[in-house]
Formats: C-alpha cells, sequence, structure tokens
C-alpha cells in the first residue's frame, strides 16, 4: 500500500509538472512571436518618409558619426535638423558635402570648420525617398513618447516576467504540497506502525537514535537495498560520463581575450551601430565577416586615437600586419552555415544566435552551436515568407493540408543535404 | 540495347570473356589486395578498437575550445566579400589551345573555371584542358624565381645581363609555338627590331601543310573558318575535329546543332550525316554514323578516289589514282554530292597534296563560301614547319649568338637532338618557361613566366573575334609573364597592362566598345562579315594525285595522334589530365600502344604485353592496347606524354615526338616500316572501362536510326513490362514506396546521348567543382578511381560473340572488334526516388531530400559500402584512403599550394566514407538563396551543375522539373512520349536523371542489325533474345 500510495503521488507529480511546463513553453511562444508584429506597427509614424526604410539606412550609414538626439560623437547631433536647415540644402550637403563646402556656403564651411575639418561621407546614390525616410526616423526618435517601440518591446517583457512569475507560484505551490504530503506520510507511518503492533521487545526500550542506527545497519545488510544502491551509482556515472561526452566539442560561454580589447557593449550596446556596418557580409553570404582595420578607421581617424587599444589598430596598419583576432564561434566541422539565409531571408535577428551582444564587453559563445540546437530551432521557426515570392507556391501548398504555421521543418529544414555536402 | 540484336560490351576483355572480367563480374571494387599483404585479423582489429577508445577518452580529456585565428583584411578590396565567388572573365590560352573562360575566385584566389556566355565561339563550352588548367596554376613544381645556370638570380640582376648580352649579339632568334595573341606578336615585333631579331613559329602539331596547301589551292595561307553548323555531310578523314582539331569547343558545338532532334509535333527530324575516316578510334570517329578505318598510307588514295568519284558524280573530269576499296566511300560520294554544296570534307593530316585533295573536293562540292569561310580565318596554327628546319639547321651553323625559347623544343619537335647540339654554338641561351622543362634545362637563364591566370594578355582565336585575359590572382612566386621579360629586354617599358591596354584602343578597340567593358565581357567581337569572298579552287588536283599515289607502304605503320586530354604535354603535370580516362581507350596516367585485335594476333602480341617499337633508328617501348575500329596494321600513339622534366605527375608515358619525321618539308607524324618486338608481358593497364559491369543488363544505353525515329520517334526505346497477377504491366505502375513528396523543386537532368561526344569536359569539370581526389596510377588499377561522373563508352556489333571455343567463333569476335559503333554515356548519381542505396544504409548516412536529391552525408558514413554494393549504376565511390596530406597520394591535396584550388564549400573527404555526384547541392543551395534574397523564384539556367555549365554541345541539361518553364520540363515535355528513357527502367528505381536515345543517321541497310518492334509484342524485361547464330 505504501508503494501503491508513492506511485499515485510521484504520478500526479510528474502530470503537474508536465502540465505547467508546457503551459509556460506555450504562453512564451506568442510572446516572442509578437514582437514583430509590433515593430511593423510602429512603422508608419511619418507620413512624409517611411520610417522602417529610414531607420535601416540610418543605422547602416549615418548612426556610426551622428546621434539622433543633440549628442556630438563624431559630427553633430541632428535633433532638430529640419528646422536648423532646409530641405534642398540637405539633400545637396547629403549627395555631396564637398561640392557645397567648395561653393563657400557659409553654415556648411562653419561647420566643416567646427568638427576639425572632418569631411562628412557622401551619399551621391540617396534619392528623396531615401532622405526624407531618414529624416522622418530622426523625427520618430525625437517624439517625445516614444511610441510604439518601447511599449511592443515592454510588451515582449511583461509577456516573459509574467510567465517567471507564474513558474515561481506554481514551483512554490508544489513545494508546498510535496512538503505537506511528506508529513503526512510520516504520520500515517508513524500510526501503522503503532496499529500492527510492531514495536517488539527488541525494539522497546531502545532511545530513537538507537532504533535509527539499527534501521540503518539492517538498510545496509539488505542486498537488494545494496545492489541498488550500487546500480544507482553506475547509472549516475554513466549519465555523468555521457553528458561530459555530449560536451566533447560544444564551447558554449567561450569567451577568449581578443589582441584588441574592444567592446560590443560600447559599440552596438551604446552607440548602437548597426552589425551589418562592420560586419558587411550578414546580409550578403555565407559568412557576416570580421571587419578589416579600415572600417575602423571610418570613425577612428577622427574618434579616440589617444587609446593605447586603437593605437593597435595604427601600428597594424602601419606595418601592414593583419590583425589576428580569435574565433569566438566555431561551427562543427563538415556542417555549411550561411548567414544570409537567416538574416536577410530568415529576418533572424543577430542576438537569436549570439546572445545579448549589446551587453557583452568580451564576445562570448552564448549558444551551444550543436546540431540539436540547430534542428530544435528549425522545428519551431515559421518560416518568414512575408512579401518574398520564393516561398509562395510553398505556403499556398502548406495552407492547404494545414493549419499552423510553416515551420522551417516542413520545407525541408531538417534534410542533411542543407547543411552537410 | 533489348530491342536489337546488337550486343553491347565495354572491351575487349569482356567480348572475350577474359577470366579476370568475369571473376570480378560481381565485385564492386575488384582487385583486393594487390600487394599480397597479410589480411587483418582479429587481433588487429581489436587492438585498433583499444586504441580507438583510448583516443576518445583522451579527447575528451580536452574540454578548453582550440584557439582558431580568424584574420580579416586590413584594407578589404571594395568588390572582395569572403564568402562569396567573384567571376572575372579570361581566356584560356596554351599554344593554338585557346577558351573563352569565366574564372571563379573566392577570396583572391581562382578555384573553378567555367564557360563564357558571352563568346560567339564557344557559346560557354569550355574543354577538359581548360578546366584543369587551374590546377596548373597551383603547380608547386613551377619555378619561384628566375635561374641562371642551376641558381636562382633576382629580376634585376638577370635583365641586366640579359640586355648585355643580346646588345652584343648579332643575330637573335625567338623560337615560340602560335602566338594567338596580337598584342604578345607586337611586342615580339619590337623586340625583333630592336635587336635584329628573327621570330621562328613551330607547332608541335603542326598544320603548316594546311597553310601551304591553301596558297596553292586558293592563294591565302591561311586555315579558314568551318562551318560544321551549315554542313549537311560532314566528313572527317583522320582528323579529330570533335577532340582535338584547330577549334573543338566551337565545332562541337556546330556539330551538335546538326544532331539535336526534337519529337515535339513539327519538331527537328533530321541531322547531318556524319562519315568518319580514321586509322586509331577517336571521339569524333565514335560520334560518327558511318566510320572505316584507313591506314594512314592509304588517306592519300581515299581522297584520290573520292575526289574521282564525286567529279564522277557531277559530270567533271577524273584524275588518275589507284583503286582502293574503302567501306562507305562510295555512299559518302553518293550522299556529298546530294548535298547539294552543304558539305565539308575536313582533315588533319600535315601533307600537302593531302590538303591539296580536300581543297579540290570541297572546291568541286562548292563548299568553299558555304561551309569553308575564308573571311574568318583562324589565327591558329600559324608554325612554319620549314622555317623550323631551317633554324635547326641555321643554329647549328652557328648563325644565332642568342635564342630565346618561348616554348619546349627539346621536347616536343623531333629535331630536339640536332636542337640541343646547335644551343651549345649559341652566346646566350634563354628559356621563358613556368619551370626548368627540357629545353630550360640547356638553356642559361630562365625567366620565370607566370599562368595565364595570373597575366595580362589576350589572344584572337579567329580573326576578329578577340578576347582578354586579366589576372584573377597576384603572383604567386616571383615570376614575370613572357610579354613583360621581352619588353623590359626590349626597353621599352615593363608595363605590359598598360601596352595592352593601349594596343587595344589604338589598334583593336576602335571605338566599338570600351575598354572597361571588354575587360567585362573577356571578348571584343567584330568579325567581318561572313561568305563576302568565296575562295575558287585553282590548284592542281593531277600532281596532288600523283603524289599521294607515291606513297609506300610497308609493314606496320606508326600513327601518332593527340589525345584530348594530355594533347601535347604542355599540361602533363596536370593530375586531373592525367587521371581524366583517354574517352575511347579509358587508359589513364600514360599512352598505349593501340592495334587492332588481328594485327595483334599476327604479331602474336596481346594486351598487357610491353612492345619495342623501331622506327627510323629510334626505338621506343610501350604497354599493348588492343583497340577495337584500329586499322589494322597500325599502331596508334599519343604525344604529349614521355616527359622528363615536367614534374612528378608528368613524367609518364613515352615520348612519341622522336618517331615524326619530315616529309616535303613537313612534319609527318605517321612513318611506315616499324619493326615490333615483345619484350614483356604481364603488365597492368590502369584503364577503367572494365570497372563497373551491365551485369547482363541490356537496355543501359539505347539507340536506333534516323529513318526509324522518323516513323516512330520512340524508335530504339527499350519499354519492359513486369509480370504481376493481372499480366505484364509498365514497371512504375506498382511500387513498394510511398514515394517522396515534391513540392518546391524537383532536379533533374536531361542528358542526350546524341549531342554527348566524350571530350571529358564534364568529367574535369565535376573534379574541380567537387574537390575530387587524384589516386594514382595504381589505385585506378585497383579500380578505386573517385570521379563522380564516368563517361561510360560501349562498343557494340553483331556478331555473334557466344562461341569462343571453335575456330569460326574467334574469328567473328575478331570482327566483332573490327568496325564496332561506338555509344558514349555520362553516368553518374542518378538520384533515384526509389533509391536502393537509401534503404540499405544502416546509419541513415544516404537519404532523400524533398527536391529530388539523393544525399550524401559524410559525417555519418560509416563505410560499410552497402550502399555501393546496392546501386544498380554503380556510381559511388569509396575512399579507401585518406587522399589529402598523405605522402602516398603526392598530388595537389597533399601540398598547401595544391590545396588553394579545392572548393571551400565542398567537404574534402576523409577516408573511410562514400561518396558521389550530389547534383552540384552547393550551387542548387547558393542559387535559391540567391533567388529567396531577392524575393523571387529561381529562373531557369540561373543554376547550373558543373557539368551542365560548361558542356560545349549542351548535352546536359540541367534544371527544375516542377517549374514548367525550365528547359528539362519543356524537353521532356515533349520527349517523355518520345526519345527520353530511364536508365534500367525494368527495377523501378525512378531516376532523377532522363536520357534521349542515341539517332544514328545511318541507312537500314547499314544498320547491320535487325530491329524488334517496339509496340505491345515486345519482350519482357528479363527475357533475354537469343543472338541469331551466323553461319
Amino acid at each position: 500500500m505504501y508503494l501503491k500510495i508513492q506511485k499515485s503521488l510521484f504520478r500526479t507529480l510528474f502530470v503537474v509538472f508536465f502540465v505547467t511546463a508546457t503551459a509556460v513553453a506555450q504562453d512564451a511562444a506568442p510572446a516572442v512571436d509578437a514582437a514583430p508584429v509590433a515593430v511593423e506597427a510602429a512603422a508608419p509614424a511619418d507620413s512624409d518618409g517611411d520610417v522602417v526604410l529610414g531607420e535601416k539606412l540610418y543605422k547602416n550609414n549615418c548612426a556610426q558619426c551622428h546621434a539622433t538626439d543633440n549628442a556630438v560623437v563624431v559630427g553633430p547631433g541632428l535633433k532638430g535638423i529640419q528646422e536648423r536647415r532646409d530641405y534642398p540644402w540637405l539633400k545637396k550637403w547629403i549627395n555631396n558635402p564637398n561640392a557645397v563646402i567648395a561653393s563657400g556656403d557659409d553654415y556648411a564651411v562653419k561647420l566643416y570648420e567646427k568638427y576639425n575639418k572632418a569631411q562628412m561621407t557622401a551619399f551621391p546614390s540617396f534619392g528623396d525617398a531615401e532622405i526624407k525616410g531618414i529624416l522622418a526616423y530622426i523625427n520618430a526618435a525625437n517624439v517625445p513618447v516614444v511610441a510604439a517601440v518601447p511599449v511592443a518591446g515592454a510588451a515582449v517583457a511583461t509577456g516573459e516576467t509574467g510567465g517567471g512569475q507564474f513558474f515561481n507560484v506554481v514551483l512554490i505551490a508544489l513545494l508546498a504540497i510535496m512538503a505537506l504530503v511528506l508529513v503526512a506520510l510520516l504520520a500515517i507511518i508513524q500510526l501503522l506502525t503503532k496499529l500492527a503492533g510492531a514495536e517488539t521487545p527488541e525494539t522497546t526500550g531502545m532511545s530513537i537514535s538507537e532504533r535509527f542506527k539499527a534501521n540503518l545497519k539492517g538498510l545496509v545488510a539488505n542486498k537488494t537495498i545494496r545492489s541498488a544502491v550500487i546500480w544507482m551509482f553506475i547509472l549516475l556515472a554513466t549519465k555523468a560520463s555521457l553528458d561530459g561526452l555530449y560536451g566533447i566539442g560544444v564551447h558554449q560561454g567561450y569567451a577568449p581575450e581578443q589582441p584588441i580589447a574592444f567592446s560590443h557593449k560600447l559599440h552596438v550596446g551604446e552607440y548602437e551601430i548597426n552589425c551589418a556596418y562592420c560586419h558587411t557580409g550578414v546580409y550578403k553570404g555565407k559568412q557576416a565577416g570580421i571587419p578589416s582595420a579600415n572600417i575602423c578607421m571610418n570613425c577612428h581617424n577622427m574618434v579616440k586615437r589617444e587609446s593605447p587599444e586603437i593605437q593597435k589598430i595604427y601600428t597594424a596598419l602601419e606595418n601592414d600586419q593583419p590583425i589576428e583576432w580569435i574565433r569566438v564561434h566555431n561551427l562543427p566541422d563538415l556542417a555549411y552555415f550561411n548567414h544570409a539565409q537567416h538574416t536577410n531571408v530568415g529576418g533572424l535577428d543577430c542576438t537569436n544566435c549570439h546572445g545579448e551582444i549589446p551587453t557583452m564587453e568580451v564576445v562570448q559563445q552564448a549558444k551551444s552551436l550543436t546540431m540539436g540546437w540547430c534542428i530544435d530551432c528549425h522545428r519551431q521557426t515559421n518560416v518568414n515568407g512575408k512579401d518574398n515570392a520564393y516561398y509562395d507556391q510553398l505556403m499556398e501548398a502548406h495552407y492547404k493540408t494545414s493549419e499552423g504555421p510553416m515551420k522551417v521543418e516542413d520545407i525541408g529544414g531538417l534534410e542533411c543535404a542543407r547543411c552537410h555536402y | 540495347m533489348e530491342n536489337t540484336k546488337k550486343r553491347y560490351w565495354k572491351g575487349i576483355e569482356e567480348l572475350k570473356n577474359d577470366i579476370n572480367v568475369v571473376k570480378n563480374a560481381d565485385r564492386e571494387f575488384n582487385i583486393d589486395n594487390m600487394e599480397g599483404g597479410e589480411p587483418t585479423h582479429r587481433r588487429d582489429f581489436l587492438k585498433v578498437l583499444g586504441f580507438g577508445m583510448a583516443a576518445v577518452t583522451l579527447a575528451s580529456c580536452d574540454v578548453g575550445a582550440p584557439v582558431r585565428k580568424t584574420i580579416p583584411y586590413l584594407n578589404k578590396p571594395l568588390d572582395v566579400e569572403p564568402g562569396i565567388a567573384n567571376y572575372y572573365s579570361s581566356t584560356f590560352v596554351d599554344g593554338s589551345d585557346v577558351c573563352s573562360v569565366l574564372v571563379k575566385t573566392r577570396e583572391g584566389r581562382p578555384v573553378k573555371i567555367e564557360g563564357n556566355k558571352l563568346s560567339g565561339i564557344t557559346g560557354g563550352g569550355t574543354s577538359a584542358r581548360a578546366q584543369a588548367s587551374v590546377l596548373s596554376l597551383y603547380d608547386n613544381e613551377k619555378l619561384k624565381t628566375p635561374v641562371k645556370g642551376e641558381k636562382a638570380i633576382d629580376w634585376k640582376s638577370l635583365d641586366k645581363e640579359i640586355k648585355a648580352a643580346l646588345s652584343s649579339s648579332k643575330n637573335v632568334a625567338i623560337v615560340s609555338n602560335t602566338i594567338t595573341s596580337p598584342t604578345a606578336k607586337a611586342v615580339i615585333a619590337d623586340f625583333t627590331a630592336k635587336y635584329a631579331g628573327k621570330h621562328i613559329t613551330y607547332d608541335a602539331n603542326s598544320m603548316s601543310a594546311i597553310r601551304e596547301a591553301n596558297e596553292t589551292s586558293f592563294g591565302s595561307a591561311v586555315i579558314p573558318g568551318y562551318r560544321f553548323d551549315k554542313a549537311e555531310v560532314i566528313v572527317g578523314i583522320n582528323c579529330d575535329f570533335l577532340g582535338t582539331w584547330i577549334s573543338p569547343v566551337e565545332f562541337s558545338k556546330q556539330w551538335a546543332t546538326t544532331r539535336r532532334l526534337s519529337s515535339a509535333k513539327d519538331g527537328r527530324r533530321s541531322m547531318s550525316r556524319h562519315y568518319q575516316f580514321e586509322t586509331g578510334m577517336t571521339i569524333t570517329g565514335a560520334a560518327a554514323d558511318y566510320r572505316s578505318s584507313v591506314k594512314p598510307s592509304q588517306e592519300g588514295l581515299l581522297l584520290a578516289n573520292l575526289y574521282n568519284m564525286v567529279a564522277k558524280k557531277m559530270g567533271g573530269t577524273t584524275i588518275s589514282a589507284a583503286k582502293i576499296e574503302i567501306a562507305y566511300l562510295d555512299k559518302c560520294a553518293t550522299d556529298l554530292v546530294a548535298a547539294n554544296g552543304k558539305a565539308i570534307v575536313v582533315s588533319a593530316t600535315n601533307n600537302v597534296a593531302i590538303q591539296n585533295l580536300v581543297n579540290a573536293i570541297n572546291g568541286l562540292l562548292g563548299s568553299v563560301g558555304s561551309t569553308i569561310d575564308f573571311t574568318t580565318p583562324y589565327m591558329i596554327g600559324e608554325g612554319n614547319d620549314t622555317e623550323m628546319n631551317r633554324f635547326v639547321t641555321d643554329l647549328n651553323g652557328g648563325i644565332y649568338d642568342a635564342v630565346i625559347f618561348m616554348s619546349n623544343p627539346i621536347y616536343d619537335h623531333p629535331e630536339s637532338s640536332k636542337i640541343a647540339q646547335g644551343l651549345k654554338k649559341t652566346k646566350v641561351s634563354i628559356s621563358l618557361s613556368d619551370r626548368i622543362n627540357e629545353t630550360a634545362a640547356l638553356c642559361q637563364y630562365t625567366a620565370a613566366t607566370s599562368h595565364y591566370l595570373e597575366n595580362w594578355g589576350d589572344a584572337e582565336l579567329k580573326k576578329g573575334y578577340y578576347s582578354l585575359i586579366q589576372p584573377t590572382i597576384t603572383h604567386i612566386y616571383d615570376t614575370r609573364q613572357a610579354e613583360a621579360s621581352l619588353l623590359t629586354w626590349t626597353g621599352v617599358s615593363d608595363d605590359y597592362q598598360a601596352y595592352l591596354k593601349k594596343n587595344w584602343n589604338s589598334n583593336i578597340l576602335n571605338g566599338g566598345k570600351s575598354w572597361v567593358q571588354s575587360l567585362h565581357d573577356g571578348v571584343y567581337e567584330a568579325a567581318p562579315s561572313e561568305g563576302s569572298s568565296s575562295a575558287v579552287f585553282t590548284g592542281n588536283v593531277s600532281s596532288a594525285a600523283a603524289a599521294v599515289g607515291a606513297v609506300k607502304s610497308d609493314g606496320i605503320e606508326l600513327h601518332v595522334f593527340e589525345n584530348v586530354t594530355i594533347g601535347t604535354g604542355s599540361q602533363a603535370n596536370n593530375p586531373w589530365l592525367q587521371e581524366t580516362p583517354d574517352p575511347i581507350s579509358k587508359v589513364t596516367w600514360e599512352n598505349t600502344a593501340a592495334i587492332s585485335q588481328i594485327t595483334a594476333n599476327k604479331l602474336e602480341i596481346a594486351q598487357g604485353d610491353i612492345i619495342k617499337i623501331t622506327l627510323q633508328g629510334a626505338e621506343i617501348e610501350l604497354p599493348v592496347m588492343v583497340q577495337p575500329g584500329q586499322a589494322h596494321d597500325t599502331i596508334s600513339v599519343a604525344l604529349g606524354y614521355g616527359r622528363t622534366a615536367a614534374g612528378k605527375a608528368g613524367n609518364v608515358g613515352v615520348n612519341v615526338f622522336p618517331m615524326v619525321s619530315t616529309v616535303n618539308g613537313n612534319l609527318s607524324y605517321w612513318k611506315t616500316g616499324a619493326k615490333v618486338t615483345k619484350t614483356n608481358s604481364g603488365y597492368t593497364l590502369a584503364q577503367t572501362q572494365t570497372h563497373e559491369t551491365v551485369m547482363g543488363r541490356q537496355a543501359v544505353v539505347q539507340e536506333s536510326i534516323l529513318s526509324e525515329y522518323v516513323k516512330n520517334v520512340q524508335a530504339g526505346r527499350f519499354m519492359p513490362k513486369i509480370a504481376t497477377s493481372e499480366g505484364p504491366t509498365r514497371p512504375y505502375s506498382i511500387s513498394l514506396w510511398n514515394g517522396h513528396d515534391k513540392k518546391n523543386h524537383s532536379w533533374g537532368m536531361v542528358i542526350d546521348l546524341n549531342t554527348c561526344t566524350g571530350c571529358s569536359n564534364c568529367l574535369v569539370s565535376c573534379q574541380s567543382e567537387n574537390n575530387v581526389a587524384v589516386v594514382g596510377k595504381k589505385e585506378v588499377a585497383r579500380a578505386r578511381e573517385m570521379h563522380w561522373i564516368r563517361l561510360d563508352r560501349y562498343y557494340s556489333s553483331d556478331a555473334d560473340i557466344t562461341d569462343t571455343w571453335s575456330v569460326g567463333g574467334l574469328s567473328a569476335m575478331e570482327q566483332a572488334s573490327d568496325s564496332p559503333e561506338v555509344v558514349i554515356q555520362p553516368m553518374m548519381c542518378q538520384h533515384c526516388s526509389n533509391a536502393p542505396c537509401e534503404t540499405v544504409c544502416p546509419v541513415l548516412a544516404t537519404t532523400h531530400s524533398s527536391e529530388g536529391l539523393n544525399q550524401m552525408t559524410y559525417n555519418r558514413c560509416i563505410g560499410t559500402r552497402y550502399c555501393a554494393n546496392n546501386c544498380p549504376y554503380k556510381v559511388r565511390r569509396f575512399n579507401w584512403w585518406k587522399y589529402f596530406e598523405n605522402d602516398e597520394f603526392d598530388f595537389n591535396m597533399n601540398n598547401e599550394l595544391g590545396r588553394m584550388v579545392l572548393n571551400p564549400d565542398v567537404t574534402v573527404r576523409s577516408r573511410g566514407v562514400i561518396e558521389k555526384c550530389s547534383m552540384c547541392v552547393q550551387r542548387i543551395q547558393l542559387g535559391k538563396l540567391e533567388a529567396k534574397k531577392e524575393r523571387r523564384r529561381p529562373v531557369d539556367g540561373e543554376i547550373e551543375t558543373a557539368c551542365s555549365q560548361s558542356c560545349p554541345t549542351g548535352a546536359i541539361t540541367f534544371g527544375d522539373m516542377l517549374d514548367p518553364e525550365s528547359r528539362v520540363s519543356q524537353m521532356l515535355e515533349v520527349e517523355r512520349e518520345g526519345r527520353a528513357f530511364h536508365v534500367l527502367e525494368e527495377i523501378n528505381v525512378q531516376p532523377q536523371l532522363n536520357y534521349l536515345t542515341k539517332i544514328r543517321n545511318k541507312d537500314k541497310a547499314d544498320a547491320k542489325w535487325q530491329f524488334v518492334h517496339t509496340d505491345e509484342g515486345n519482350a519482357g524485361a528479363h527475357k533475354d533474345e537469343e543472338p541469331k547464330a551466323h553461319s
């Protein structure tokens, strides 16, 4: 009977735990999904320029030298730029600043003098749509209650903390129930022992501690228990060594010291420089690419020249000696990975696989990069087929036969030759 | 195969039921344990197992991540993005071998050659040699610095010394092969003007007689443009125009346009008729509708007789010539006359009388101006044998103070010993070559030249068809291109790039196209409008006939030819080319003495023997290769082998240049009176032909003749039926499997057997794209070659080959190999939908994709080889060894430089795993990604496999069978009920690869086999039809 009670207890516990876990997982999923939708909702804030286009262009081209507020980075802050200069002047300036300075424009010359004669990069390819988009983005970034974007972020955050709190409550409740059950069980044992008249002459008169010792001796002498313990030990050891074996070549948390103490926290977190500004290949091809020294020089030929770390870049350039960075993310051998497929086509954020880079002083490998990890994501992730004619036919076929969203798995995302060839 | 009485065989061994073939027929990888070493014991296995366990345990102790450096550019070039390939147009030039190409580079290093679709000459095709040229760039046996004597010297001192030596020299000679570059010619002109020098041109495989004959016949010493695409009747006489002659890529393309058929309602149902008369079997002969073998000595008489036949039929005057009996000659004459000017007769023989007869026949037929075009002559084959011979005499007379070699005459000229003698009389001798080759070894200076992929340059293959060469990598070693060296010594400047640009702007482009645009396109074609001038034959036929009538034959004739892969030996040190099997003989890594079965019997020699051939006092020793279709009493030997200073891979085979003689001032590539003695036996040739057998399955190749095809587009198709409870049904109507759902793409191919010539371009292209290992001669002999695509060559004949015990049976067998028909079938993974390999893999290392691909996952493979055993097409290859970084396989993958050629997107397979054709999945994935990035579907033609991309005839078409717009879909739409067939349809594996039947334009009477009707009454799949016994 004792065993029976135990069994049913375990069963109940398992079911409770499982249901909770699933519930939590299901709760979390829509929260993650919500993010892109919210960002999209925020998009049409300015009627004149396309904020989404503007944001992309701004982050890729302007953010390295200009802040959207009044702060000076390399060039002046851009808050209220449209009040300061009119649109035709701005367009001329952005397309070819050199020509404007050369034409003797008073404002331009003063600006040039003020910022140590640093020449702004020309963007001759920017037309009205692009420039208006950028201006719209600057305006949107300076609207006092920066409306939709943080709200969306907050929504995600609440969703997450909500899930976390719920989980904590369930855990505490479970612990309380288990404690109660334990007490009850002990009481029952006590009662049953008494009722069964198990108080033999030998045990009577023995103190509790003595009785406990005797019981322990009996336990040790018991063959079944001994073998059970040995088995338990063997099983645990096997599990430990299997876990160890699975861990071979997995370097999650690897954070080597780099030859130059470059801080992603500063560049990405504080200055919000777009990843693709330095990792130029990330939307184009297989490799994101480690930035070449001349990309650093775009800003650092002006900014913080005296820093000893930045001096290392100058030395490298002077000596024609490339900088030997240490690779952080090493995919397993024989696996092919293409950044463009995931960033450009899949629309995934870099942090998906690289973790919270904006908070990392030293970059570390945030995810395990094992095949299981890849596969899990391919099972869970919806195909980003919106506005991509490549997937139209597939989407149509998919929704004919099933209701749920089309996962990467559904279009062959688990097939061997997608990554191994 | 099944529907005819024909018998197909892959080689003489199989035809004869050779003991080794029978023994190994059911084995995937024959000839085990060739060294006779001890087999593996259980204890060894346990030892290895134990060691393995220990190693794993040790490895698990290593918890820290290995430190891997990642080193970015300091200054990244704007157009280089790591991981993304760039393509640059360039031109492969090797003597008279010219091919406009695109060079794929990754991170600044060339990794693959592709065809340039903008070229009006090739239309995007390449040759095996052009494909392999990228590996020659990474040959680590090339010179790393200029050399004086044996020692390295710097360029400054070399230039100073040479300039001083040249200015004190009286007569300076520059010796080169044909220079197709107009700018290099200008450089040489500048040089010779400065030093009162002389430029002597010769070619290893000379064409000087063609020019000489055209001078006497038509008044212009040129090689005219040939238009095989305009011909309805093509006659080749010892002329391998699909393989090696003049411009084979272009000719293959032209020839294929006359051979392409369509089963559509109003599709093309006519094709050219191709006659080939030749000594040895070439791919051109294999592709011909009618092929007869002739001895080289008979060629002149054959032409004189052909002339007479044509003249008689056209009512002209005949010439006096002895009668000669050659099969199909009369028929050929009839067809030529009937073609009414749309005919072409070509011969490659370097003999003025023969070329005059060819010209006379073409003149008579009205081909000149129609299929032979004097307005766009070829700018190759400019070598002049008379001048070269005079140079050799002058050199020995001590006339030249200085000689500069831009070629390698000590190896590839028959008078090499005289040249070596004469060299001692010069004051200064300089070699411009990329290695200390046979000639450079005798020169005082070697100004190390760079590879064409490191160079600037141009080429003019055909008049008005210019193409450019631009560097695709910086100089790997301290080398300098020959033109820059000559410019420096001339003292003009050392900037050849500027010189080239100036020459183009002022002399070539003439404002027609900008320099940048030309460089981008790689070609500038300003061909003069064709057909404006039609030359008139004014030669003397009778004297030509008299000259050929005087040719005497005495015993065995030695015939020397250029093969498709090695050519004249300039790229001999290229292991890809060495390991590419000759498309006909299937021999790798050496040249052989090809001999017919009857002659072999007469001389009492057999395959596996080594013979000594004595001729002109010279001797060569070669292994015997019994070649079906070889003319009797002749021995054919390929040029280009037997180099002594090419390098590790190249110094193989036997040099036959000493056997080339001078006849009437021109080099003659055959000679009569060879004495043959057997010196040894038991030699194993590294031949790939009998490695996989068809195991008695008969419908692998399906072919028919044109007249049958016109009646029924399914002529020649084998329609197997399998027995079911409801009676015989088509195999695809029943299946054990559920099939694979293909929603997105279904990648497939159509291979047209009618236009495949066997040129082997696809094989090398695949090797280059997919990092296929070179295994060496010994391993090829053990059937362990790694090529993912093989060109199966089937001989067929109608003779009874089952009777091998009686005298009559044996002689029938000899006849069978006398003049067989040949079909060449590219065979690679068929990507079966019901793949037999997938079901037997114990570890799911080979699986099926949702796009119709049969995927091979190397890191899952444990090497059981069950899949290879179960593959009906025998296309799976096993890595018996680790082929990289292994001194046993000292080819390109064993050195740092050679490994630069590897495609970074494809795994280099290690020992113990199976590999096979992936249908270039890396290209498919990349093509899909490009489309996705642009938010669209892939467009047909945008994704190409390595083999289909550069096929000169377009015989291989690749595409998405689910895309109704794709060429593959459209072809199948038409041909599914026509010529399209799956190989081994009866086993119901449902391949993604389709073949189109081979149709020969042969008359029914000449197609010696009897046709079996292909309708309902067709025989069942496994019902063998007994061949009719010949009485």
